[in-house]
């Protein structure tokens, strides 16, 4: 077993773990965070995604060992005091969560991208959101609730389109 | 029309903050305390006999609790009655590349795999059994004891008139022959189940599946445990697709470990291991021949497959039936034939993925119908508006349709995508294709033969004003949750996020057959329809006599009930339940729905027939690169003919889910394996089975189009499937009318337009597709006489 230290959704965290752990291992059954999910535990689907210092990272490729002394956000952590992230109120309006087993990665890796880059166009959500795969939603509702997030989040009065809800008249 | 309050807007689901906050509970989330974990060893031969399994050294490492072989659980099991020829483990041969041999329970997972490389097998390899057309050549060693002929699992003959006739009425006659490659559902979720054994003698099973009730029935036969000793909860399915519909080996495992050990045991499937449990898309090789009028009218139709089902008989034998049932829903024809055959081959077996059996026939049908057009020298778009089966009819096959709003669905994608402007009218390289189809809203049939409704749902009125639904249903994604709840509050008048819902647990709530068939909105919500409309009854009498106003004359809106003519005379939702409960007790109602009886009497009559259809509409525009055959998708159009939403929103997301889905078939999705008798899947990774990601997903136009049918909740139709359905062919009409080359088979890979493209250089036939239908040994046709001759519907079967 191995102990570390990090910091956990905000909160300062000693775990201890056998050493040939996963970072999505130990969340998920170590710090019992199962928000995280798992695809394929080989790096090629981002459904384990989570914040590693505020850098989208693949929790199944990195060994807890490592994230020593580092910040880790997961889904579990975005909701304040009991009020969603404004992505997290776009994306259930807008149904950009179908089965939900792939929204924490999308989340995060949306998050991350307006961290990043406040008034992201539809080419760079795209290209942010490369690496994630989702088999219900065709990811267009996912496109929609990050554009909604982001003008929210610039504290613009933004709705859902019409068309996005009930399609072209 | 009444307006409605809840019905037809848009609205979050009723778990969406669940999803997005991680909250939800999917199988693998789940442990207890002094759980152990389960592995599973997979035979490492296509085609095997089982010599001996010695399991001796994996007993003896430390962690190791239990090992299970095929002796510990010899009942076999499958989805359909007919076809109950499944092991949890392999009984005495293996049949594909991934069938589980042994189980082991270990108190890790790392323990439970370091186990399995102790066990050993002898097996003694018979000749696999690569391809259907293999099948066909060699008919032993066979696969299976039972089937049809040799290794042909089912063979189907029907006649609906006669063909012949209609050829010869034709002024033109065409065939064609067109081949689709299996693919997979691929749920981001890895299946996973839990299972707890308590000393009193009962069984809990926690599981991703969309079937609970068929999982239930499963684990009595196998266990041999009376089923009132067993409960299935489902998890909510991280994605299902039709993947988690049969009953599976690692469910009935991992509950035979729990009985075994006493200990909570849990499984969870890696993904190599989902590609191998597949159930997905059949690769289907079909022949079509076609009698049409000048003006497209078709006069008769014949239509043969040949589907690969694998190793094991799952849902096979409705999929054969399903490849052949729905030609005739869309398109008027008078005379049908169809002839199907279902080959086991040493693969994982194929069942049921989204649209069941009916994606490759509409694929080939709306090629076909495309060259039919081009010949006859009309518009594929008014080919199809001129011979469109008519609203309210019976089909050449006994199907009976009720709305039917296809004619509205080609009208809105032709006007969106402004087809007449680009229809062979758009530069080298780029161009448009339209494509039709039409889904199921439930199955007639249950899977297995009873006379009991197909959904159940109880509700509860508690005197806080609170509503609760209970119902068997299983949410995998797709919201059936909350259709309940808007069904209920539309009815009631109360607010749908005060609806508690409870699904999918075989204690607590009704039967409900599962999330399958497109059938969840139209059954459960006529289920959810009647409890509600029987508690509003119960309500409405008492609240009648407290206001003093006629019970017909009372409104439920807005948490109140009042009188419509004077709406300050009123009460709150809670005080009528208060009244009720006063004066009757406990109030609690039930409802329950079961599909209209099918209209054909003959024998296959079960497959096709449904409460009502769906029909889409679907216009692709591509851009084709010749120098290296990549097909870019840049938008769909799509209109469906939803009958009424529920919950728009969730009907877009249907939409947009199922036309992606379709997008990764048409270009890229396939189960392939590698081209020899060791019968291996290539590609069992996220990584190297292509789907689409955010950068080849297209956009998308949706149009709903509301034509209500009698028999959906509110005229609610299905939306789940049916929209996956055009996108496959309208893909490759669109890259026919965007370079000149017939690609007659799916997936459209680079490779195969590369190698039309060279053809047509050449000045070859410019195609790409199978050049042949083999010789089946067909039985003798069961002749069906037409809807309106005597003994209508009646099969005339020989012998």
């Amino acid at each position: 077993m191995v102990t570390i230290e990090l910091e956990v959704n905000g909160e300062r965290t000693e775990v201890a773990f056998a050493p040939h752990k996963t970072l999505l291992e130990v969340l998920r059954e170590d710090l019992n965070l199962t928000g995280t999910k798992h695809g394929c535990e080989l790096g090629e689907c981002g459904t384990c995604t989570v914040l590693l210092d505020e850098t989208p990272v693949l929790s199944c490729l990195l060994l807890g060992l490592a994230c020593d002394g580092h910040r880790v956000k997961t889904v579990e952590g975005m909701a304040k005091a009991g009020r969603l992230h404004p992505l997290q109120e776009t994306f259930a309006d807008l149904g950009a969560a179908q089965c939900g087993y792939c929204t924490p990665a999308f989340l995060l890796a949306a998050e991350a991208l307006l961290a990043a880059n406040a008034k992201p166009t539809r080419d760079e959500i795209k290209d942010a959101l490369a690496g994630n795969l989702c088999r219900c939603t065709g990811y267009i509702k996912i496109y929609e609730a990050v554009e909604l997030a982001a003008a929210r989040m610039r504290g613009e009065k933004a709705e859902p389109t019409r068309e996005s809800l009930y399609g072209q008249s | 029309m009444a307006s409605h309050r809840v019905i037809g807007k848009a609205h979050r689901k009723i778990d969406a903050v669940a999803k997005v906050t991680g909250v939800t509970k999917f199988a693998d989330d789940l442990s207890f305390p002094r759980m152990l974990y389960c592995k599973l060893l997979r035979s490492t031969e296509p085609h095997a006999k089982i010599i001996r399994i010695d399991t001796s050294a994996a007993e003896r490492l430390d962690g190791v609790i239990a090992v299970l072989t095929g002796k510990d659980l010899p009942i076999p099991f499958g989805i359909l009655p007919v076809s109950q020829d499944e092991h949890a483990l392999c009984l005495d041969k293996v049949r594909f590349v991934g069938d589980p041999v042994a189980a082991v329970a270990a108190t890790s997972e790392e323990k439970a795999t370091a186990a399995l490389d102790l066990i050993k097998v002898e097996y003694e390899p018979l000749r696999a059994i690569a391809s259907a057309e293999d099948a066909l050549a060699h008919p032993e060693p066979r696969i299976h004891d039972y089937g049809d002929s040799g290794n042909l699992h089912k063979l189907v003959d029907l006649e609906f008139g006669d063909v012949e006739e209609g050829f010869a009425e034709a002024d033109l006659v065409r065939e064609d022959l067109f081949f689709f490659e299996g693919n997979t559902h691929l749920p981001m979720e890895q299946h996973a189940a839990a299972a707890v054994w308590s000393p009193d003698g009962k069984l809990a099973l926690w599981s991703s599946t969309q079937t609970p009730h068929y999982v239930h029935r499963a684990l009595a036969k196998v266990l041999e445990l009376p089923p009132a000793r067993i409960r299935v909860i489902a998890t909510p399915n991280g994605g299902g697709f039709g993947g988690k519909s049969d009953p599976f080996n690692h469910e009935i495992a991992v509950a035979k470990l729990a009985m075994v050990t006493g200990r909570p045991v849990k499984v969870t499937l890696t993904r190599e291991e989902v590609f191998y449990c597949h159930r997905g898309r059949h690769p289907t090789l079909m022949w079509v021949k076609t009698g049409v009028k000048k003006d497209g009218a078709i006069t008769g139709m014949h239509f043969r497959s040949l589907l690969d089902g694998g190793g094991y008989g799952s849902y096979g034998v409705a999929s054969t039936y399903y490849t052949g049932a729905l030609q005739t829903v869309t398109y008027q024809v008078p005379r049908y034939k169809f002839q199907g055959a279902r080959a086991f081959t040493n693969k994982p077996p194929c069942g049921p993925k989204r649209g069941h059996g009916t994606p490759q026939p509409r694929f080939g049908l709306e090629v076909h119908i495309d060259k039919i057009a081009e010949q006859l020298k009309l518009d594929p778009a008014e080919l199809r508006l001129k011979t469109l089966v008519p609203p309210n009819s019976l089909t050449a096959n006994y199907l009976r349709i009720g709305s039917m709003g296809l004619g509205a669905c080609i009208n809105k994608v032709v006007e969106g995508s402004d087809w007449k402007k680009k229809f062979r009218k758009l530069p080298e390289g780029r161009g448009v294709g339209l494509a039709c189809s039409s889904y199921i809203s439930g199955a007639g049939l249950p899977i297995y033969w009873n006379n009991m409704p197909h959904s159940g749902v109880q509700l509860r009125c508690d005197r806080g004003g609170g509503v609760t639904v209970f119902c068997g249903s299983t949410e995998i994604g797709q919201g059936s949750d909350s259709v309940l709840a808007y069904v209920v509050a539309e009815v009631l008048g109360v607010d749908p996020f005060e609806i508690a819902v409870v699904t999918a647990d075989t204690d607590l709530t009704p039967v409900d057959l599962g999330s399958y068939s497109s059938r969840v909105t139209l059954m459960t919500g006529n289920a959810a329809i009647q409890a509600a409309e029987r508690a509003r009854e119960i309500l409405a009498l008492h609240a009648s006599k407290k206001l003093d106003v006629p019970g017909g004359r009372l409104v439920f809106a807005s948490g109140r009930v009042f009188d419509a003519q004077d709406p300050e005379r009123g009460m709150a939702f809670a005080e009528a339940v208060q009244l009720a409960e006063a004066a009757e007790g406990t109030l609690g109602t039930v409802g329950s729905y079961t599909p209209p009886r099918s209209a054909g009497k003959y024998r296959g009559a079960g497959v096709g027939p449904s409460p009502a259809y769906s029909y889409s509409a679907c216009v692709a525009e591509v851009d084709v690169d010749p120098a290296t055959g990549i097909v870019r998708v840049p938008t769909i159009w799509i209109a469906h003919d939803v009958g009424r939403c529920i919950n728009a929103a969730a009907v877009i997301g249907q939409v947009e889910g199922s036309i992606y889905m379709g997008l990764g078939e048409a270009l890229m999705e396939e189960m392939a394996y590698r081209g020899d008798l060791k019968v291996v899947h290539k590609i069992p990774s996220l990584l190297e089975y292509k789907s689409p990601t955010t950068l080849e997903m297209c956009d998308v136009v949706t149009y709903l189009i509301e034509d209500p049918d009698p028999n959906g909740p509110f005229g609610a139709k299905e939306v789940g499937q049916g929209p996956l359905l055009p996108v496959m062919p309208a893909v490759a009409n669109a890259v026919y009318d965007a370079v000149g080359v017939r690609v007659d088979e799916v997936p459209i890979t680079p490779e195969k337009v590369l190698k039309a493209l060279r053809a047509k250089a050449k000045g070859e036939e410019p195609r790409v597709g199978p050049k042949a239908f083999p010789e089946i040994p067909w039985p003798e046709p069961t002749r069906v006489p037409l809807p309106g001759a005597t003994k209508e519907g009646v099969g005339v079967s020989p012998g």
